[in-house]
């Protein structure tokens, strides 16, 4: 794989649970959790509330929205905005399916490695 | 007191005991009064038994006057010793049992008997009526046994018959001789499309089926049609009608017809005796549903204790109590001379209405599919309103007949009824009755259905009533309405969600949500852990659980910390350890690197700090040393507190250690609306804080006090005492009962503090302490609901169950730049 594809290959979408999330650590970077709705499509943020940093990963999945564990802000999985009357963002990460495969954007997965 | 007349009543039947109850209610110092009622029983809402018979309804939830009621009013009531004989010029009433007893009036409140067909083999085993609890019992024994079930009879009462043995889980056929169902309420086209939904619903329905003969040796197997047709059945329920029951009236010599003839103020032929209800024929007219029955019973009571108002007949509306099919009828529409038919139809949500006019009066409404405006037909018609004013809109409904459009206000149906328009049928309840005691200081919907009953039976009126709440207290009702929708997603109720689950059998989340038109697509956060609970609850054992409607602790089985990772406890069983699980936690601490232990509050070892990676492995060693999950993080039994007790204490009275690890042991892993916490206590000192708990037990030397609903959290609240019990297995019992009635009954995220401040202590009492019978079987459904749920979840996590859960999915390791 050359050092300057624009996609990574992070595994195949049958090892994400319906209506879940798993967790993709970057070493030297952000966690990122990679979501997957109900309609079988997947997205990725950066794995941190923009609230309290509460590990997004470990909310409930609706529609296009994951609800933080630890205080119920709610967090659109397309823009990455906090929803209703909260004020906040958190990175998204871009995301494609290709062959059954997860591709997220390489450089917006790396962004902030040191 | 002595000098008091006597009224003696036979019937406890609605109609017996309405009369009286308007008598009291009018001059409860008139008359000394004696009931005498053939059953053995209270008096109870015949017209319940439906409801009764499909399981939506208890016993309880169908009795209208208990014994206190009736000591409360010293009325004497001689249950299950009938009436034999009647002395006019004595002026006594004979019983079976001997006993006779003077009466200055005497009311005839006999009722009616069903009509049996005298068909060869009506009188085998297994071939019943379907007219009181006596019948159900025997039906209900039938459907457990299960099997194919004939109904005789396709009028209301054997559809409803028919439903319930449907839903019990019999294999009904309806035999009705008409060629459509309900022929006299429903016209054809109604008739054919309530019909086609029963037979959606599995039941065979035959019309034009003439019955023959039953068939069976001793026993039934079966019924054969004039045709030939043979149907198997191991039950049979005759529901072809009623007939008036003149037998004592005639044997006295009243004068009778096809009933007790009697005036406009229910006096028979006799000036002392009174008659009322389905035995009576006014005006060559007999009636045999319930509302005709409440008329009577005022006009009665203003001709004997007040100003005689006089009974002119009723007019009558009928409503089909099989949930899920609307359909309403109300008087004629057999046509004839002058009669205009308006009909609409909409095919798509199998709607079917027609309005029946006469000149300028409404004479007849047929309504299938959407009963909203019923009350307000069946209104206009008792009035004889002059409709040619709003004759253009009248087939699409009060609020667009009364000129408001879609976006007419709903309590506008509700202001335009008359003060004698009925709002509840199955009480005989107007709407003046219901404003009053309003007004009066009933503001809630449960303190309406206290004083008057209304909607306080099958509850299909319970919209009206809040909307005379609203409209008659203004904006201090809309904000004390309590019962709050589940969450934004959906308009129904707590309540409402958890009776629609049982009652359309629904089994898992996306079924509720399409059956009950959720407005998104997959719910949210707030509504997709309660129903996960509702249907969990609902069907144990049958239903699994789904692990992405759980918040993240109860997924996770650890508690989510700040910084994200988890703490982990594993369950100390009363309090007490030993040091084989000290080793095997303190080796935990040491090999996780757990940052910190704490004591908790529970009386067990919380370790902080550990990464949900290792979560397992952490699970696998302290399940090693024989320690399962403490549920510490679960809408569930947290944990059971408990001081020393008599073993150790010089204060102790009992063994509360003991008896707390007995309790611990058979409430643990338990699925509740929210945490629940218990204690036990060995004496009133209460070293185990009993008193701020869900459920608190202080032994005392002659046994255990029992108390619930306490909360030691942002709004400490001290336990009500439940009772007092002699021994530990009742403590148990009565524990296991509450759990599940709270488990039942609860919304959701109602800790039980707050639900029993809601429901009342007296509600719980009631259905713990006082119904005996109610209790052991709220018991049982516990104890086998626990069946299921007694698994350590820890074990399976361990063993591998839902790894992905634990594991990163990958690992991003970026190449560093030479």
């Amino acid at each position: 794989m050359s050092l300057q594809a624009e996609w990574l290959d992070i595994g195949p979408v049958d090892q994400l649970p319906a209506l879940g999330a798993r967790t993709l650590p970057v070493r030297g970077g952000r966690e990122i959790a990679i979501f997957h709705t109900a309609n079988g499509e997947v997205y990725a943020l950066v794995n941190a509330c923009p609230h309290k940093a509460g590990p997004l990963s470990q909310g409930i999945v609706h529609d296009t929205t994951v609800t933080c564990p630890l205080h119920n802000w709610r967090i659109s999985l397309v823009t990455g905005q906090a929803l209703g009357s909260d004020v906040g963002c958190v990175p998204v990460i871009p995301v494609k399916i290709d062959n059954g495969r997860i591709l997220i954007g390489r450089a917006a997965a790396l962004a902030g490695v040191v | 007191m002595i000098d008091k007349p006597h009224l003696v009543v036979i019937g406890n039947g609605m109609a017996g005991c309405r009369a009286v109850e308007e008598i009291l209610a009018r001059d409860a110092d008139a008359y000394r009064i004696t009931i005498f009622g053939a059953e053995p029983r209270v008096n109870y809402n015949r017209i319940m038994l439906s409801p009764l018979l499909a399981g939506d309804k208890g016993f309880d939830d169908i009795v209208i006057n208990d014994h206190a009621r009736y000591a409360d009013n010293l009325i004497d009531l001689v249950a299950g010793d009938a009436v034999v004989a009647i002395d006019r010029s004595a002026q006594t009433v004979t019983a079976r049992s001997g006993r006779v007893e003077h009466y200055d009036k005497l009311l005839l409140a006999t009722g009616s008997d069903p009509f049996i067909i005298p068909c060869p083999g009506h009188d085998l085993q297994g071939v019943v009526t379907f007219r009181d609890m006596d019948d159900v019992g025997k039906m209900l024994r039938a459907a457990d046994a299960g099997g194919d079930a004939v109904v005789i009879g396709g009028g209301l009462l054997g559809l409803e018959a028919a439903h319930g043995l449907a839903l019990r889980g019999m294999k009904v056929t309806v035999l009705h001789l008409m060629p459509t169902l309900m022929e006299r309420q429903l016209d054809e086209a109604a008739g054919w499309l309530l019909k086609e939904a029963l037979e959606a619903r599995g039941q065979v329905i035959l019309t034009g089926a003439d019955t023959a003969e039953i068939i069976g040796h001793g026993r039934v197997e079966g019924i054969r049609l004039k045709d030939g047709r043979e149907i198997p059945a191991s039950l049979v329920v005759m529901a072809v009608g009623i007939r008036p029951n003149v037998a004592l009236a005639r044997d006295a010599g009243l004068a009778i017809g096809r009933g007790i003839h009697v005036d406009d103020h229910l006096v028979t032929s006799d000036a002392n005796i009174l008659a009322v209800g389905e035995c009576v024929e006014h005006n060559g007219l007999v009636y045999g549903l319930v509302a005709p029955l409440w008329e009577m019973c005022r006009s009665l009571a203003d001709g004997l204790v007040a100003v005689p108002s006089g009974y002119t007949g009723s007019v009558t509306s009928t409503k089909l109590k099989v949930s899920g099919i609307d359909v309403f009828s109300a008087g004629d529409f057999s046509g004839g001379a002058g009669c205009e038919d308006i009909v609409m139809r909409d095919a798509s949500r199998g709607v079917y209405k027609r309005v029946v006019v006469k000149g300028d009066r409404l004479v007849g409404a047929v309504l299938y599919g959407d009963t909203r405006d019923g009350n307000w037909y069946f209104d206009l018609l008792k009035r004889q309103d002059d409709v040619s004013d709003i004759r253009d809109a009248l087939i699409f409904g009060q609020a667009f007949a009364s000129g408001g459009g879609a976006d007419a206000n709903p309590d506008a149906a509700v202001a335009a009824m008359s003060d004698d328009g009925e709002i509840c049928g199955c009480n005989g309840v107007s709407k003046g009755k219901v404003v009053s005691a309003i007004v009066g200081g009933a503001v809630t919907l449960d303190a309406v259905r206290a004083c008057t009953k209304a909607s306080a039976s099958c509850g299909s009126c319970t919209g009206l009533v809040e909307g005379l709440l609203s409209l008659t207290l203004g904006d201090a009702f809309a904000g004390e309405r309590a019962a709050p929708t589940v969450c934004k997603c959906t308009s129904f109720t707590h309540e409402e969600v958890r009776r629609l689950i049982v009652e359309k059998a629904l089994k898992v989340i996306p079924q509720v949500m399409q059956a009950l038109h959720w407005t998104t697509p997959d719910g949210c956060a707030s509504c997709r852990p309660a129903l996960n609970y509702y249907l969990l609850c609902a069907w144990p054992g049958d239903y699994v659980d789904d692990q992405q409607s759980r918040f993240v602790n109860e997924r996770m089985h650890a508690n989510i910390q700040k910084d994200g990772t988890y703490s982990v406890v594993p369950r100390m069983w009363g309090g007490i350890t030993n040091p084989r699980e000290l080793r095997a936690i303190a080796d935990v601490v040491d090999k996780f690197k757990a940052p910190l232990v704490k004591v908790t509050g529970g009386q067990r070892l919380d370790i902080f700090g550990i990464r949900k990676e290792d979560l397992p492995a952490v699970w696998a060693d302290l399940n090693a040393a024989g320690m399962v999950s403490g549920h510490a993080y679960g809408k569930t039994l947290r944990t059971v507190k408990t001081c020393v007790g008599s073993d150790w204490c010089r204060f102790g009275t009992q063994d509360s250690t003991g008896l707390g690890v007995k309790i611990e042991q058979m409430t643990w892993g338990s699925f509740m609306p929210h945490k629940f916490k218990i204690a036990v206590s060995g004496c009133p000192r209460n070293c185990a804080e009993s008193t701020i708990k869900d459920f608190g037990v202080i032994c005392v030397d002659s046994g255990y006090e029992l108390s619930i609903g306490g909360n030691g959290g942002i709004k400490v609240r001290v336990t009500d005492l439940l009772c007092k019990v002699a021994t530990e297995q009742e403590a148990m019992d009565y524990c296991a009962a509450f759990i599940q009635l709270y488990r039942e009954e609860a919304r959701y995220l109602d800790r039980t503090a707050p639900w029993v401040e809601r429901v009342g202590l007296d509600y719980i009492k009631q259905r713990i302490v006082e119904d005996a019978a109610g209790r052991e079987t709220l018991r049982d459904r516990f104890l086998f609901s626990q069946l299921f749920m007694q698994d350590d979840p820890w074990a399976k996590r361990a063993a591998g169950e839902d790894y992905k859960l634990h594991q990163h999915l990958a690992e991003i390791r970026p190449m560093v730049p030479a």
